[in-house]
Formats: C-alpha cells, sequence, structure tokens
C-alpha cells in the first residue's frame, strides 16, 4: 500500500527541507517527493517510505520529525491550487506544533539529568475550603 | 513494539516520538488514507460510504450528531487497537478532524475505561518542560517493553 509521510524540520536545524529533498533524489529509492518551504512530502510504499524515513533522519536526528498524511502529495481533494486557496486542513496543527519543535529538539538532543520542575497549583479542596469557610464564620 | 493511540489523533509530535522510540503509533492519518485511497471510490470526495456511520453507531448513539459519529467510524477502531494511550491534555489548537470537542471527550472517554496504561501529559512551554516531556514519554514508553 501507498503511503504518504511529511518530513517536518525544526526551525533551529541546520537542515533544510531542499536538503532533505536533495537526499531522497540521491537514495536508490523510486518515491514521489513534494518539497515546499516548510516540509517534504514523499510518497511510496511503506517499506521504501520506512528504510528512506531512516536514512533522512539520520541527517539531523533531532531535528527531523516525520508525521502521517492521508491524502497523496497533489491529491485534488486537498490541494489548495484546485480548492481555490486557504489553508490545507491538517496545516493549522503542524502550524501550532511546529512552535514548539525547537524545544522539542533540543530536548531530545540534550543529556544528563532531567530538571526536576516546581510543582503546579492545584485547586483548593472542597474540605478544605469548607474548613476555611467555618474557621472564617466562628 | 507496542500499538500507542495519541491524542491529539493528528499530532505530529507525539506521533514521531513513538515511532522513533520504536513503537507504532495509531493515528487518524492513516484511517483516513485507508478510505480516501480505496481503489474504489464509492463516495467522492472523501468516500465515507453509509457504512462509516453505522461503525460509528457502536460508539455514540443515533441522536448523537452525525459529525461526532462519523469521526468515531475512523477513531473508534484505532482505540480498539490500542496497547497504551498518550494523552495531551488541552492543546489548544485542534482543528480538523479533531476539531470536535464532543468527539474529544468520548475520545478520551473510550480510552481511559478501556483499562490500557495511559499517560497523561500537557504541552511544554520551556525548554525544562520540554525535556520532562520527552523523558515521561521515553520512561513510559520503556516500560510498555
Amino acid at each position: 500500500m501507498l503511503v504518504t509521510k511529511y518530513v517536518i524540520t525544526s526551525s533551529e536545524s541546520n537542515i533544510l527541507p531542499s536538503d532533505i529533498a536533495m537526499k531522497i533524489y540521491g537514495s536508490k529509492h523510486d518515491v514521489t517527493v513534494k518539497e515546499t518551504c516548510m516540509r517534504v512530502t514523499i510518497n511510496r510504499e511503506e517499506s521504501v517510505v520506512d528504510e528512506l524515513v531512516k536514512e533522512i533522519r539520520s541527517l539531523d536526528p533531532a531535528g527531523i520529525f516525520i508525521k502521517d498524511r492521508g491524502f497523496p502529495p497533489g491529491d485534488p481533494r486537498r490541494c489548495r491550487g484546485r480548492r481555490g486557496g486557504g489553508a490545507r486542513p491538517g496545516f493549522y496543527m503542524i502550524e501550532s506544533e511546529c512552535k514548539i519543535l525547537p524545544m522539542i529538539s533540543r530536548a531530545l538532543a540534550a543529556e544528563g539529568d532531567v530538571p526536576s520542575l516546581p510543582e503546579k497549583k492545584r485547586p483548593l479542596p472542597p474540605g478544605r475550603l469548607e474548613e476555611i469557610v467555618k474557621e472564617g464564620l466562628s | 513494539m507496542a500499538k500507542v493511540i495519541v491524542y491529539p489523533p493528528t499530532s505530529m509530535i507525539l506521533s514521531d516520538l513513538v515511532s522513533r522510540m520504536g513503537h507504532k503509533a495509531l493515528v487518524v492519518p492513516e484511517a483516513v488514507r485507508n478510505l480516501v485511497t480505496e481503489s474504489k471510490i464509492q463516495s467522492p470526495p472523501l468516500n465515507m460510504t453509509p457504512e462509516e456511520p453505522k461503525k460509528g453507531l457502536r460508539y455514540a448513539a443515533v441522536d448523537v450528531p452525525s459529525g461526532v459519529r462519523g469521526r468515531m467510524s475512523l477513531i473508534g477502531p484505532i482505540i480498539e487497537e490500542s496497547e497504551a494511550a498518550i494523552i495531551v491534555e488541552d492543546p489548544g489548537w485542534l482543528t480538523g478532524c479533531s476539531g470536535c470537542s464532543r468527539t474529544n471527550e468520548l475520545v478520551r472517554l473510550l480510552i481511559r475505561t478501556k483499562g490500557i496504561p495511559v499517560l497523561d501529559l500537557s504541552y511544554p512551554t520551556n525548554d525544562d518542560e520540554a525535556r520532562v516531556f520527552v523523558q515521561k514519554i521515553r520512561s513510559f514508553l520503556e516500560g510498555l517493553n
């Protein structure tokens, strides 16, 4: 079965979508590639894509992220050119997650102990609130 | 290798972390792909046939809005297939097939009542939180082996 995957780079990565596209062109694999300013879309049989994804990840293991896509590249049901413009429905999710990709990349690349976080404030338990009210009224 | 459902079910970060740590991420695009790339498109453009709402009826009653049942026809089978789950609460940017709040409530409920291991997280807002986020996912997935 043909599968489609996005290869997306963190904004802090030194690897550009064009580098990934060149890597794919230079590989032995015969895949469909679509390069945009923020990502590369690849389409072929699952085994081929999985092998290719491993090669692509080796360019920058912490800075390259892979996402599944349902529609093949250039599908008229999703293509902006055919639909009269506007963002593809999945774009907003990717755009939002791209903003935190640099943090995730740094976390993946980091070594050593994980910092301890201060405990988050929790709502007052109802029992404690009841006690406070009783104390206030007595 | 465990099958791990991620919530939001279209999350790039979660599905990537799961697959790079050697497990299979169960995500909605895979379910969408099975429908839209089928050789016989019976109901263009998205190939949602009358069978899909019937599948959705397994998870939501007939008086529930059709959008919920339609979404559940894609997400429901994924939940059934899952062996573990990672849930990120209140991402604040759910759109498209993840943009229905009632479906999302139902999805989270079905995951929790299934009795599989669940990891609850929030999206990180700084570097320290990101390291804890990645570490928690790593430990959780290593524990599934």
